[in-house]
């Protein structure tokens, strides 16, 4: 684990990503304590610019803080990024682990699947979900999780296609472990590296889809995120940039820190890809 | 043996175009209420009997794959329903905006594409170079960046703060230009849009072209030509880039689902009268027969173009023999 730890902090950008994450993380958790009035409390003027008296990033078309909204955003967006994702990676080690182990009809199944999810507009489709099921943030959560999970699940069977008639994997059957046990403790943690670099990579695209359904009034309608700040400010664009703008570095700055985060874990990972 | 793999492919892409309706009267089911609740909501006045009637008129008394069945058909002649706010039919509707769209889309295209062979191309001749380095760094910029807010900082860079660009629409309102005035007022009007749609696919070409062309520079057929004497700059664009050039074809149609979903949020934010807003507004008006229509008609659209990209790629590549 050293050894893994060593690599990852190696690369300047994989570090960087992990403190601008871990960063964001806090002030996620410690928004409702540093700011016990929550993000919808109107504090003054609308449109004071950024350095007015007590608004550090001004204040927002309705007189808000928009320090206090960035804050909570972080919430919203971390959230549902790492829930979908969560979710997604279930149900894709589930299907992929079965297609792949298995083989045969359910693989063929499963690819047929993945395909169509390849093909079709995913966003369009999780506006209907979203839309039919009412905007909410699990709403939100179910409809990224079910169009991502055929990524992980392509990833899962690729890695137990390769792994299942390996000699460890022979060893096991012959001893007289039962699929379920072979599949669980002797391929999925070989199996791991790929679907964890593939899952931190989701995490920043959930984080994007659920801003643009926010931004398109599809967010959870009792709470602020940073999708329906810049959302909400658009007729204030032209008038006070800040409204629009802050919020949209915050999600850039928390994708690129995933991303960055991914990238490493891929590195560090992977002993191919190592120079 | 190519006929085959294209009649394989036609088979596939009426089974997804199959499936995505299959899919639609599902998600139908998803929603609270049904067309009888909309509809007696909107009269203003329901009681049962009423409620009752419009079941029946709709066949939404009728066992569930009766319902399927009907909507399969109607869904085959081209009937998606009628929208609830426009009282007019989905498919007229969407058919209406749906040449804003492919005007915009095949400027994104076009212009991706080109910058983005243009790029990968000088990043491949030297790997590790500055121009490398660049389009990398672009490209992740690209992958973590709101295709929205990247919309709306153009628009406040290129149209308030510059002035250089007109920032909505897609024509002069008032203005009654006619023909090559406006087609060049058009074409002013798209370019903020349309480059903001090309540059996330942009960065991908430029990075997928540098894979390609180095992976590609490194096969004998390239050695052949070298010690053949034909010069580097020959080399390099009529053996290694035509080559590096057919798995884009392949990338073009898989992206061609992400760029949808651009059309929806990029449109929206230049309020361009294409299919994505129009998704916008059957969403904030809650026309769910008009969301669920864009959703199939660009479903099947999206099918479609990868069958002709696939059948290009066919063509592109004579290796394809049997499909798999």
């Amino acid at each position: 684990m050293t050894g893994f730890a060593r690599r990852f902090f190696s690369r300047p950008t994989a570090a960087l990503g992990f403190a601008v994450f871990a960063a964001i993380v806090l002030i996620a958790l410690a928004a409702p304590l540093l700011f016990a009035r929550g993000p919808f409390a109107i504090v003054g003027m609308p449109l004071l610019p950024p350095g007015s008296p007590g608004l550090p990033a001004g204040s927002d078309v309705l007189g808000r803080n928009m320090m206090i909204g960035l804050a909570y955003g972080a919430r919203v967006s971390l959230l549902v990024g790492i829930s979908a994702t969560l979710c997604s990676t279930f149900v894709g080690i589930l299907l992929g682990a079965v297609a792949g182990y298995y083989g045969g009809l359910v693989d063929d199944l499963l690819m047929r699947v993945t395909e169509f999810f390849q093909i079709i507009p995913a966003f369009v489709l999780l506006m209907v979900l979203v839309a039919f099921l009412q905007p909410s943030l699990t709403s939100a959560i179910i409809g990224i999780a079910l169009i991502t999970w055929p990524n992980v699940a392509r990833v899962v069977r690729a890695e137990f296609l390769s792994l299942r008639n390996r000699e460890f994997v022979e060893a096991a059957r012959t001893l007289g472990m039962r699929d379920t046990r072979i599949i669980l403790t002797q391929i999925l943690p070989n199996a791991l590296p790929p679907i964890v670099v593939v899952s931190s990579m989701m995490v920043g695209n959930a984080i994007l889809a659920e801003s643009a359904l926010s931004f398109l009034g599809l967010g959870d309608p009792n709470l602020l995120s940073w999708g329906s700040m810049i959302g909400g400010a658009r007729s204030a664009m032209w008038v006070a940039w800040w409204t629009t703008t802050l919020p949209g570095v915050s999600i850039m700055i928390t994708v690129l820190a995933l991303n960055f985060v991914g990238d490493g874990l891929n590195d560090a990972l992977n002993p191919r890809r190592r120079r | 043996m190519k006929l085959h793999y294209i009649a394989m492919r036609l088979v596939k892409t009426v089974l997804v175009a199959i499936a995505v309706v299959l899919l639609s009267f599902f998600l139908i089911r998803l929603a609270p209420g049904d067309v009888a609740t909309v509809m007696a909501g909107q009269s203003g006045y329901a009681d049962e009997a009423y409620m009752k009637s419009l079941r029946a008129e709709y066949g939404l008394d009728q066992p569930v794959p009766v319902q399927l069945w009907k909507y399969v058909s109607a869904v085959a002649h081209g009937d998606l329903g009628t929208s609830y706010v426009r009282s007019q039919p989905v498919l007229t509707i969407i058919m209406e905006r749906l040449p804003n769209t492919l005007l915009l889309d095949a400027f994104a295209l076009v212009v991706a594409a080109v910058g983005g062979i243009w790029l990968g191309g000088m990043a491949a001749r030297r790997p590790g170079s500055a121009i490398d380095n660049a389009t990398a760094v672009l490209a992740m910029f690209f992958y973590s960046v709101p295709q929205f807010w990247l919309g709306m900082m153009m628009m406040l860079v290129f149209a308030v703060w510059l002035g250089w660009l007109p920032p909505f629409g897609i024509e002069t309102m008032g203005a009654d230009y006619t023909g090559l005035a406006r087609i060049g007022d058009v074409a002013l009007h798209v370019l903020l849009p349309g480059t903001t749609l090309a540059l996330y696919f942009m960065a991908s070409y430029a990075r997928l072209t540098r894979t390609a062309m180095i992976e590609v520079a490194d096969q004998d057929f390239v050695k052949t030509a070298r010690a053949k004497g034909i010069r580097e700059r020959q080399v390099a664009r009529r053996h290694i880039l035509r080559n590096a050039l057919i798995p884009l074809i392949t990338f073009a149609g898989l992206q061609a689902s992400i760029l949808v979903g651009g059309n929806v949020l990029v449109e929206n934010v230049f309020s361009w009268p294409g299919v994505g807003t129009l998704a916008y507004e059957a969403v904030a008006s809650r026309d769910n027969p008009l969301l669920l229509g864009i959703f199939i008609v660009t479903a099947v659209l999206v099918s479609l173009f990868n069958l002709v990209t696939d059948i290009a790629y066919s063509i592109a590549d004579p290796r394809v023999e049997l499909g798999q």
